[in-house]
């Protein structure tokens, strides 16, 4: 049995169920719903799987060998990958249950419910493939089958406003993977492979290297909205169906950040990197503070969210100035461990919005007024969910700021602090302004009641994020697996 | 693996919390039978812990949350003596709430909130080094807030928005200060004598901030002037709210942080040796004097009583902060004895409003003839929140006046002196109201049986915790009291 579960290569089937599954329920339309939900639910069997094996054999890294010639796709599984196909899987999977509800198999938009299983599986192949990508130019391939998936999803909701949303994000998005492609080429034209290992060898801090790694990097930063480049997320995300602003917000906003990782880890350390970790630290530092006051304006609760979105990818570029020989591991966990904790904190929370939506008929914040009953099980739900953005312990984000502190304290860059906890007071401000709606005490008509499958998952998330602080232990430990990082997490300063 | 008995402690009032906010509003038998299940249950587990410590068998529990970092859980006996505390006034106070709201609407959602607000509270008492500290501190501080603003007027909303405000900042300096401190001395686990005092003298200066970060974002739970403000606003709570926040539950929360980042993480040597606590002194007598001088002139009891609060938690602060062993042992007894004495003035002047609908002190003329038991229970607490023999706010006096000469610092008898006479400058004058000024005519006659002024529920918690006032006073030095108690700590943790 243990033979079975450590020789089998979860990740791959990881990566062909769903784009199979997509397939399947682009023909099948009317059986979507049920191949969908299956489909999740296996994969989220595979991810559980995966990180048995991975914690059983205590491998470092899992490579498909001997693709490479004929295919040119080089695959492998290191812990940084198992944790991002893992959360993807939980993520997912919920996003799948509430999807069912959300999407319904009868009605007058019969015909999002068709669209929407095939693109969102589609989706999933891609993020599944990202993750697993060993070379440039997959890694370029899978970032695009991840946003022309993204782009098809925010237009399902139709309208002028929806796909002007889309349109504008197809058009950063290939912006962005131009950007990308044109530094891949340049490093290919130089050393004649796309291999992540081997041009972390060979690259050396030439004047074309350094153009390569600004177009790539600038292209990666496009595409994960780093401010000022975040002005096409917020609108992207508030109009886009709950379930896929949750995909979004979640999943599809990492993919390209995971590469970016990836490549200032792995690829670029032989270059003079610091005066671009100093830019990129600036901008998730005005990101930041940006996202939070705007979040604190919006009237509904998808912007606000889409907002805060912003203002967690500021914390996320922090790793790059955050992380110095010392600092490496503290920076780099943190950076993962964020990821993660936002994952299922703003996935629940944009679930909790659309159920609001549904429900109330708007997600204007002072529709909240008085929310008893099932809404205000739903701001409950929401909260909780919030600790995670906001920094409460014990929730996983509570943990990344603490490595983040102790990172900028170690090195001595002690302007990230106020930044970091100015941005903790502002979160907490924007998220008590939505409780502080729902706790007034009006006199209201009773709602409809919600249909469980748009109660519970949002909720099981939220707890999950709640508590992740308190079970990252293990998600921590298998990220490192083969991580390029090997100092210890937290550090201590030595007069 | 005996040391469960902290998680099942924990969870005492966790899962009743969680059970009930599932509950229909209707649920009522369930729903009280689950909060005293709870208590009890609570009550028991903490006497069985508190037999085991006293015994110097002492719990732990460790749970790895990062390469590096564990949640520590622990029962020394200064936990216990603010687990006892705690599990024993919220019991009552349990009672209380029970019979306060009955028949108000979300009530499913308050004892949901009220039980996550004990259990962060049994986390702190239970904590043994800084990380889980300020989890369950940060905890406290959300499921604090829904109770605030339960009655949901711009008032209550308001004073909610005020309270996070204050308190959300302090946490992120306290966040802040942990992880400098972190980084500096290594694992933060509570230790008597401290962690610090093997560091690099290079790093004296770092020490000294990282301290005056510390007791400061403790201090606006502690209410410490002037990050007190939140504390009177947040009166517009329901009293049993009241009781939680000032007796039971968060500036106790606050005191007992700052005992813990004196005594067990710099140790009382290592503040003495880098003069920490002079400064702390200061500025607790400077909240005595102040809390009571505004105390003065509220004419809204219960803003009266909530500057009497900030007043006389600074007494705990005053006594850590002199850090001889008798003002050490008048300031952590006071821990108690201000817990038993204000919960006793909060339930009293929630009897008012709940029956009679009194909140003003001016509207209180003669209502010891309408509410006897209630002004009785009320005369006692505030009488030992004066300091007369022999209650229970006496013996903290004593031990503090006594400390003070030990110390050295005779000007602290002088604040005493002024704070006492200023206690009884704003507590007598509602006593002579209340008992000897001719009564108002229009208050409702009593329909309950018997003619008795309130329910049991209400009647009950009180008048218990009148007569503690005086036992805790009479019985001072009796096995098993808090003077007892807080005398072992003193000879077993810090070796006074």
């Amino acid at each position: 049995m243990t033979e079975l579960i450590v020789h089998q290569h979860w990740f791959l089937w990881m990566t062909l169920l769903p784009l199979g599954a997509a397939v399947a329920t682009f023909l099948a339309p009317r059986q979507a719903r049920w191949i969908g939900f299956t489909t999740a639910l296996l994969l989220l069997l595979c991810a559980l799987l995966a990180i048995a094996a991975a914690i059983i054999s205590k491998a470092q890294t899992i490579t498909a060998g001997n693709w490479s010639t004929p295919l040119g796709i080089e695959l492998r599984a290191d812990g940084l990958a198992l944790v991002m196909l893992a959360i993807t899987a939980l993520v997912g999977f919920i996003v799948s249950c509430y999807a069912l509800s959300y999407f319904p198999a009868r009605g007058h938009h019969q015909s999002r419910t068709h669209y929407f299983w095939p693109l969102w599986l589609f989706l999933w192949g891609g993020c599944n493939a990202l993750f697993i990508s060993a070379d440039l130019f997959n890694l370029y391939v899978t970032l695009e089958l991840v946003t022309l998936a993204s782009v098809a999803l925010i237009a399902l909701e139709g309208g002028k406003a929806a796909l002007a949303a889309a349109l504008r994000y197809l058009f950063i998005g290939l912006l962005g993977s131009l950007a990308y492609l044109l530094g891949v080429g340049i490093l290919y034209a130089t050393y004649a492979t796309v291999d992540i290992a081997l041009l972390g060898d060979m690259l050396s801090a030439t004047r074309l290297n350094h153009a390569a790694m600004s177009l790539m990097v600038a292209g990666l930063v496009l595409k994960s909205a780093l401010f000022p480049l975040h002005f096409w997320l917020p609108q992207a995300h508030a109009k886009a169906p709950a379930p896929v602003s949750a995909v979004l917000s979640a999943l599809v906003i990492k993919c390209a950040y995971v590469i970016l990782l990836r490549l200032w880890f792995e690829v670029f350390p032989a270059l003079e990197t610091i005066a671009v970790g100093h830019l990129l630290g600036l901008l998730g530092s005005l990101a930041i503070i940006w996202g939070s006051l705007m979040a604190l304006r919006q009237e509904r609760l998808k912007l606000l969210i889409a907002y805060s979105t912003v203002a967690q990818i500021g914390y996320l570029f922090l790793v790059f100035p955050l992380a110095r020989s010392q600092t490496m591991a503290a920076a780099w966990v943190a950076g993962v461990l964020m990821m993660m904790a936002h994952a299922c904190g703003k996935a629940a929370m944009f679930m909790v919005a659309g159920t609001i939506h549904h429900t109330a008929g708007s997600d204007r914040i002072s529709r909240l007024a008085g929310a008893g009953g099932p809404i205000g099980v739903l701001v409950v739900v929401f909260t909780l969910a919030a600790t995670t953005i906001i920094g409460l312990p014990p929730s996983g984000g509570f943990f990344a700021k603490w490595l983040f502190i102790n990172a900028a304290l170690v090195t001595g860059q002690w302007w990230y602090l106020p930044i970091i906890l100015s941005g903790t007071l502002l979160a907490g401000a924007y998220i008590a302004r939505v409780l502080g709606w729902a706790f007034l005490d009006v006199k209201r008509s009773s709602y409809p009641v919600i249909p469980w499958v748009m109660k519970w998952p949002p909720l099981v998330l939220s707890v999950i994020a709640l508590l992740f602080g308190l079970i990252a232990f293990e998600p921590v430990q298998i990220a490192l697996i083969g991580a390029p990082v090997s100092t210890g997490v937290l550090v201590e300063l030595r007069p | 693996m005996n040391d469960l008995i902290l998680l099942a402690i924990l969870l005492s009032s966790l899962l009743p919390g969680l059970i009930i906010f599932t509950l229909p509003e209707e649920s009522v038998r369930l729903r009280t039978t689950l909060n005293l299940t709870g208590a009890l249950l609570k009550l028991l587990l903490v006497a069985v812990l508190f037999l085991r410590v006293a015994q110097r068998e002492y719990a732990e529990l460790r749970l790895p949350l990062l390469p590096d970092m564990e949640l520590v859980l622990r029962a020394d006996a200064l936990s216990l003596l603010f687990l006892t505390l705690s599990a024993f006034l919220w019991f009552l106070t349990t009672i209380y709430a029970i019979g306060y709201l009955e028949g108000s609407p979300h009530r499913s959602r308050f004892f949901g909130f009220f039980s996550l607000c004990v259990c962060a509270t049994t986390g702190i008492a239970l904590s043994g080094d800084m990380v889980t500290f300020i989890i369950f501190y940060e905890a406290l501080t959300i499921s604090t807030y829904p109770l605030i603003v339960h009655r949901g007027t711009p008032a209550a909303l308001s004073a909610g928005r005020v309270y996070l405000a204050y308190t959300l900042s302090g946490g992120v300096v306290l966040f802040f200060a942990t992880v400098w401190l972190r980084s500096i001395a290594g694992p933060l686990d509570f230790t008597s004598g401290g962690v610090v005092s093997g560091l690099d003298p290079a790093l004296y200066g770092s020490l000294s901030i990282i301290f005056a970060l510390l007791i400061l974002s403790l201090g606006v739970k502690a209410a410490l002037v002037p990050l007190h403000i939140w504390l009177p606003s947040a009166m517009v709570a329901p009293a049993p709210v009241s009781a939680l926040l000032h007796a039971v539950a968060v500036v106790k929360a606050g005191a007992f942080g700052i005992i813990r980042v004196i005594h067990d993480i710099f140790g009382l040597d290592f503040s003495i040796k880098l003069n920490l606590l002079f400064p702390l002194a200061l500025l607790a007598a400077f909240t005595i004097i102040y809390g009571s001088i505004r105390a003065l002139s509220q004419n809204d009891l219960k803003r009266r009583l909530a500057f009497s609060t900030v007043s006389q938690v600074s007494y705990i602060l005053l006594g850590v902060a002199m850090a001889t062993p008798l003002a050490t042992i008048g300031g952590m007894v006071h821990l108690v004895h201000q817990g038993v004495m204000k919960i006793t003035l909060f339930f009293c002047a929630g009897n008012l409003a709940e029956t009679l609908d009194i909140h003003k002190i001016d509207e209180m003329d003669g209502v010891g003839r309408r509410m006897p038991w209630t002004m009785t229970a009320f005369t006692i607490g505030a009488l030992g929140m004066i300091g007369l023999p022999p209650l229970a706010g006496f013996i903290s006096k004593w031990y503090l006046g006594l400390g003070s000469l030990a110390a050295g610092q005779p000007w602290i008898i002088v604040v005493l002196i002024a704070s006492t006479l200023l206690n009884a400058a704003y507590f007598l004058p509602i006593l002579h109201r209340v008992w000897f000024v001719e009564p108002r005519q229009d208050w409702p006659p009593s329909t309950l049986y018997s003619g008795r002024e309130t329910t049991w529920a209400l009647l009950a918690p009180p008048l218990v915790t009148a007569i503690l006032v005086i036992l805790l006073g009479i019985l001072a030095h009796s096995v098993g009291s808090p003077l007892y108690w807080v005398e072992l700590i003193a000879a077993r943790e810090d070796g006074l």
